[in-house]
């Protein structure tokens, strides 16, 4: 091995301990007994593995409440993304038309913007349509995250399917939606799957607006946010780490699409 | 299927799309400008902005700022230097990216109760250092009293969460250019820091002016790791947007602070746009 390999595989050892032994921590903290997180002196390794934390956490006053709060939330935002975003991919990948070039703009200029600010205003709208509050109120500014999303990935996806398979569906006596159906959807379904997990975990974690648009329909991690002052670090850290699982598992799923995603984004 | 419908269906398919644009987007951001600009009783005001302003407003400015202008460099570096160790190919780099692309899918909050746990009193870092012999009684890092480690930790908690983003941005953009332009560059007789620094850097100009658009916005809606680690002891202009919406529960100041927060980022926006500006630029 050259000196140079042996200098970037150290190099890599690093950056990947960095990025991996804060989540392992994490890990054994959740599964260390209560008590000895407040010991000292402490060992990094607990006296013995338990879950106590994890099921008194899962036990406590609101978390399963806000479990089906994060999950309902995420699932309409996937829905709302996917409704409103493969549509306009699909558009902007099958047709010229008047004011194409703005709208791409215009799904790029919510980029440029802090969007979770806007939950502020959406306070005082929310109030006036009577969402404040609710579930569907979250979804619809999480969806606001991740429609552009949908919308530039669908794009690029559809673009990478073969529009004249349509045209001979069509010509075989396939009405447009027909053709759509047969044809393309089933090539373009994993990338659309991988879209759902994006909006999925998009939703999932954010902490800003969830917080500031609900009171008591509280999303796990709003109401972890309102918990923080009068809580215990055996509930944060199971907290922590039952809101990481689930993305560790998704993220797993879709990490040979990640980097095709992302450079999707970036243009 | 008539010609006519035919035309129309493109539109009718971004409809969606641009009613919700403008449902969510738009009227929030109107509605934003001009919540923080009247009084609760409808008049035009600008007694919002000096009710708000004062030494909270000033501080949470300069941490804002002052995070971004740590932040942001050290991590459009490590990302950089992730997505050359990517680019070198070498046996094991698909593994080493997907355990850097991890952070991405973690939220704000888990990040700071990650970095809480180890630098909480008892502990991780303390423990560590307590087996290794270098202390005998925890340290407090996470204190009202130290303002520079509280900085030190948001700043490390954010660096870890979000090079990840960064990266994935500049990788994509560092894959983009020609294997010709580093062929010609080795006839010359090139060094690797020459190739980086005519080459690689004047490349990807582009993609690091979206990187930083795209993470300097997100540092400014930033908001969970100062909580979790600081609470209110390192206020940031979001924290606080956070704090007046509730305590004082008055819509009016907590629009005005969005909007200033709206109106720094969009400045840092322009101000990529202009001094980064590029012949590919789109």
């Amino acid at each position: 091995m050259k000196k140079q390999e042996v200098i970037c595989y150290i190099a890599m050892v690093i950056i990947s301990l960095f990025v991996l032994v804060p989540i392992i921590l994490i890990t054994i903290g959740t599964f260390t007994p209560r008590l000895e997180l407040y010991k000292w002196p402490r060992g990094l390794i607990p006296s013995r593995f338990t879950s106590d934390s994890f099921i008194s956490f899962a036990q406590s006053y609101g978390v399963m409440n806000g479990l089906k709060n994060s999950i309902t939330v995420a699932v309409l935002t996937v829905i709302f993304s996917l409704l409103i975003g493969i549509p306009a991919g699909y558009s902007l990948s099958r047709f010229k038309f008047k004011g194409k070039s703005l709208f791409t703009v215009g799904v790029l200029t919510t980029r440029m913007f802090p969007i979770a600010i806007l939950a502020v205003p959406l306070v005082k709208i929310y109030m006036g349509l009577g969402i404040y509050d609710s579930i569907l109120g979250v979804a619809f500014i999480h969806t606001i995250f991740a429609f552009p999303f949908a919308i530039l990935i669908s794009h690029s996806i559809f673009a990478s399917v073969p529009r004249e398979f349509e045209e001979v569906a069509m010509v075989l006596g396939c009405s447009r939606l027909g053709a759509f159906r047969r044809t393309t959807l089933p090539l373009v379904a994993p990338g659309i799957a991988a879209i759902a997990i994006f909006a999925f975990i998009i939703s999932w974690n954010e902490v800003f607006a969830a917080t500031l648009l609900t009171l008591h329909n509280r999303t796990l991690p709003a109401l972890i946010v309102a918990r923080l002052e009068a809580t215990t670090l055996d509930f944060l850290f199971a907290s922590a780490f039952f809101m990481l699982v689930p993305c560790l598992v998704f993220i797993f799923i879709i990490r040979k699409r990640l980097l095709r995603m992302w450079g999707i984004i970036l243009r | 299927m008539s010609p006519k419908r035919q035309s129309l269906l493109p539109f009718f398919l971004i409809l969606p799309a641009v009613i919700f644009f403008l449902i969510f987007f738009a009227l929030p951001l109107i509605s934003g400008i001009q919540t923080a600009f009247t009084t609760p009783e409808g008049e035009l005001t600008l007694a919002n902005f000096e009710k708000i302003y004062g030494k909270s407003f000033i501080k949470a400015v300069f941490n804002t700022l002052s995070l971004v202008a740590i932040i942001i460099p050290i991590q459009l570096a490590l990302a950089l230097v992730i997505a050359l160790l990517v680019n070198t190919r070498l046996f094991g780099t698909s593994k080493f990216l997907f355990i850097c692309a991890i952070p991405i899918a973690l939220s704000e909050i888990v990040a700071g109760i990650i970095w809480l746990s180890i630098f909480t009193e008892k502990g991780y870092l303390n423990v560590m250092l307590h087996t290794l012999g270098f202390l005998k009684q925890p340290t407090i890092y996470l204190s009202y009293e130290k303002p520079a480690t509280l900085f030190m930790t948001i700043a490390l908690t954010e660096i870890w969460r979000a090079t990840a983003i960064v990266m994935l941005i500049i990788l994509p953009g560092l894959q983009m250019i020609h294997k010709d332009y580093f062929d010609t560059a080795d006839i010359f007789g090139a060094s690797r820091l020459q190739k980086l620094r005519y080459v690689t850097l004047p490349m990807l100009k582009p993609t690091i002016r979206t990187s930083l658009i795209i993470r300097t916005v997100l540092a400014f809606q930033m908001f969970a790791p100062v909580l979790v680690l600081a609470g209110r002891a390192f206020p940031v202009l979001a924290s606080e947007t956070y704090r007046i919406q509730f305590f004082t529960r008055n819509i009016h100041l907590a629009a005005a602070y969005a909007l200033i927060i709206m109106v720094i980022s969009t400045a840092f926006v322009l101000f990529y746009m202009r001094s980064l500006r590029t012949r590919w630029s789109a």
